[in-house]
């Protein structure tokens, strides 16, 4: 594996809350190599987009690094300054949110608004910049870029906005995007096309993209490898096609049993869903010196409540964070 | 032979909204939200209806509930004409057909206990006396998964998956004919959306419920509808069983949706490839022809004029396409 353009070692994220304080993101390491698509998947609440706050140094006023390092090319992001984060930020590494519409300013039309980025960071000049965010409005497949360049945010679909947030986030040809739940909020026929545009987008840039996302099939068309979190922590990480067929964490499991999948052949009978019973722990029970997913987990031994599983190696690059070797598991893909 | 009533049966129904007018002289032109849908639901089973946002999903709905005013067509309950029904009459009706919201929390008076507000709705609908109806609300929340104790707790001390028990417990408080799930899941986890299919579909074995189910999560659907209705800007372009229309979908938006829909199934991936481009014409008068033509790849001429019918096509197969 060629070295790896993002590598977060031993991340921790402390909240200060009411009840103490906690870590949001506990103790977790992973890498992603250029031109890799990585998928985080997990229920909501489990950290993923606190990660990739951690990442960009945009995490809210209550949230500290404590411990670990965030190294970009070699660089520690942990300890940058300001300053210099906010130079790696759009140029080096971006970030694409769920909800496209908060995060484009309603005031300006969307040509304008990439224009401005292009001129802050590139220090291109007016025309320049200009014509530079209509070429990027055409890499993103918005017809007629030209025209459109001069709408309001209101004034385009779910699908189109998404597209300009990704045109503005690949304005600086970054190293490094992150997705977070992009397509959430959209029609599966654009999440299809948004899909197929990242695709491109990497295939021609290079860029390295962390998908995040709730669904194992976005996860399965998109990405090379995954990492699953539960309760702040990574519980496994390995290649797409291996953790599909073989999860080893009972939490992986059940995300991937529990989903009515659209498989390629459909059967008359159906059974009821596997159910992972329960719910994400509150934020107050995270760093616990235990398996966090014992209470709703079906292989739960003494061992799990007395100590926090650590990462094991099961195979050349698949882990995972469970005391029980022989997790059996139903097949769901041959 | 006698043949049973259908639980729902729809026909012809129009649903139009007027656009606000720029400035008094100016025309008012209609949005056309459900523009000619029929549909009709046996007793026990579960129809989907599925489509792109905006097509017209919800507003069917909420105008089968009553929840918005039909333009025209008819909506049989139980073989009765509801459309038409005012005042006492609407009120009795109103126990026949409950609506589960997606996001159960808006849906929720959030001053009132749980129980209260099951409870209230037995009040509302005048179901039973005092004593029996505190023990049908007991009853079910026991059936929808609650402890007595979650009785006494507020709407905002649930989880989300609890929030939606506690509004199907609500909306089973009257023993409706018809339950409509309007995207029932979506708001939830998926570890939760399995909780609460699975709890939808014992309901419906144990008390013999017949659901409309409103859901863009085409896999959702697959799993939990015997009957799928296919909408498209206001019309339905394809009806079929759940095995028809996953194994052999007919209409070019049919199959484009499910082509579009990501898959975990390595065999099922290596098939799929967009083949739908661009985004739904407007719903405000929408033009003639096929409404589909102008993403259509098969379109031809006569398409973009004449509008193509809901014709069977097999046993349990109808499409509105003119190559089909
Ligand atoms: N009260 C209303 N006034 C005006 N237009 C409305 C009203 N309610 C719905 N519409 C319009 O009717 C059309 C159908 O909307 P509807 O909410 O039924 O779609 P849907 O299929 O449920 O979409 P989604 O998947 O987003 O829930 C849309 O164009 C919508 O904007
Ligand atoms: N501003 C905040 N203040 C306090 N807690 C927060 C805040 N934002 C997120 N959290 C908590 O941090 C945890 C991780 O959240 P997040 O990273 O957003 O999860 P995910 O993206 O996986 O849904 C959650 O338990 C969440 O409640
Ligand atoms: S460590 Fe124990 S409780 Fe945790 S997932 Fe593994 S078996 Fe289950
Ligand atoms: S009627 Fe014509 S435009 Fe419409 S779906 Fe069929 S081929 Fe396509
Ligand atoms: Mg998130
Ligand atoms: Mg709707």
């Amino acid at each position: 594996m060629p070295d790896p353009i993002l590598s977060i070692k031993n991340l921790t994220v402390v909240f200060k809350t009411r009840s103490g304080d906690v870590p949001v993101i506990d103790d977790v390491s992973f890498s992603i190599a250029p031109r890799e698509i990585l998928g985080i998947v997990g229920e909501s609440g489990c950290g993923k987009t606190m990660t990739s706050l951690a990442i960009m140094r945009l995490m809210p006023e209550q949230g500290k690094i404590t411990s670990g390092s965030i190294r970009l090319s070699g660089e520690d992001l942990v300890v940058a300054s300001e300053a210099r984060m906010c130079g790696l930020r759009g140029n080096e590494i971006s970030m694409v949110f769920q909800e496209p519409m908060t995060a484009l300013n309603p005031v300006f039309s969307v040509g304008e608004q990439i224009a401005e980025v292009l001129k802050t960071h590139q220090g291109l000049s007016n025309s320049e910049a200009r014509e530079h965010a209509i070429e990027l409005l055409e890499s993103v497949k918005i017809p007629l870029p030209s025209q459109r360049a001069n709408d309001y945010p209101h004034q385009l679909s779910g699908g189109m906005r998404q597209r300009v947030m990704i045109a503005i986030a690949l304005a600086c040809k970054p190293k490094v995007l992150i997705a977070d739940e992009p397509t959430t909020a959209l029609d599966v026929t654009v999440q299809a096309h948004i899909f197929e545009l990242l695709h491109e987008l990497r295939d021609q840039t290079g860029t390295s993209i962390i998908l995040i996302t709730h669904d194992m099939a976005s996860v399965a068309e998109m990405a090379e490898r995954v990492m699953v979190m539960y309760a702040g922590r990574k519980v496994e990480e390995g290649p797409v096609e291996e953790i599909l067929k073989n999860p080893l964490h009972p939490y992986t499991q059940g995300l991937i049993r529990c989903v009515p999948h659209l498989k390629e052949t459909i059967s008359p009978e159906r059974k009821d869903l596997h159910e992972i019973p329960g719910i994400v722990p509150p934020i107050s029970h995270f760093g616990r010196n235990e398996c966090l997913f014992a209470p709703r987990c079906c292989f739960v031994e003494d061992r799990c409540l007395n100590q926090r599983p650590l990462d094991s190696k099961r195979a050349a690059k698949h882990l995972t964070a469970c005391w029980q070797e022989n997790t059996n598991f139903e097949k769901v893909f041959a | 032979m006698i043949v049973p009533v259908p639980v729902l049966e729809v026909n012809n129904l129009k649903v139009y909204f007027r656009t606000k007018r720029k400035h008094f002289f100016e025309v008012h032109s209609h949005i056309h939200a459900v523009d000619g849908v029929s549909l009709k639901v046996e007793f026990g089973k579960t129809l989907g209806l599925v489509g792109e946002s905006g097509s017209g999903k919800t507003t069917t709905g909420l105008a089968i509930a009553r929840l918005v005013q039909a333009s025209s067509g008819s909506v049989k309950i139980m073989g009765k004409e509801v459309l038409g029904l005012q005042g006492e009459e609407l009120r009795v009706q109103r126990k026949h057909i409950q609506y589960v919201f997606q996001d159960p929390y808006s849906s929720l008076n959030p001053r009132l206990r749980a129980g209260r507000l099951v409870r209230e709705a037995l009040d509302r609908l005048k179901i039973g006396h005092t004593t029996e109806r505190s023990i049908r609300v007991n009853e079910l929340f026991r059936q929808v998964g609650l402890s007595r104790e979650h009785e006494r707790l507020f709407p905002h001390q649930f989880s989300g998956g609890q929030r939606q028990r506690l509004g199907i417990a609500r909306a089973l408080a009257s023993h409706p004919d018809l339950l409509i799930c309007d995207e029932p899941v979506s708001a939830l986890d998926v570890a939760v959306q399995a909780q609460i299919l699975n709890l939808l579909r014992r309901l419906q074995k144990e008390m013999g419920l017949t659901y409309l189910f409103i859901s863009h999560d085409l896999g959702v659907v697959q799993h939990m509808c015997d009957e799928i209705a296919v909408m498209y800007v206001g019309q339905i372009v394809e009806q079929a069983d759940r095995i028809s229309l996953f194994k052999n979908p007919m209409h070019p938006y049919t199959k484009g949706l499910l082509a579009s829909v990501p898959s975990a199934d390595p065999n099922r991936r290596k098939k799929t490839q967009i083949q739908i481009y661009g985004e739904p014409p407007s719903p405000i008068d929408p033009p003639l022809g096929c409404r589909f033509s102008s993403r259509c790849q098969l379109a031809e001429e006569r398409c973009h004029f004449e509008t193509p019918l809901l014709r069977k096509i097999k046993a349990n197969q109808k499409v509105a396409c003119h190559l089909i």
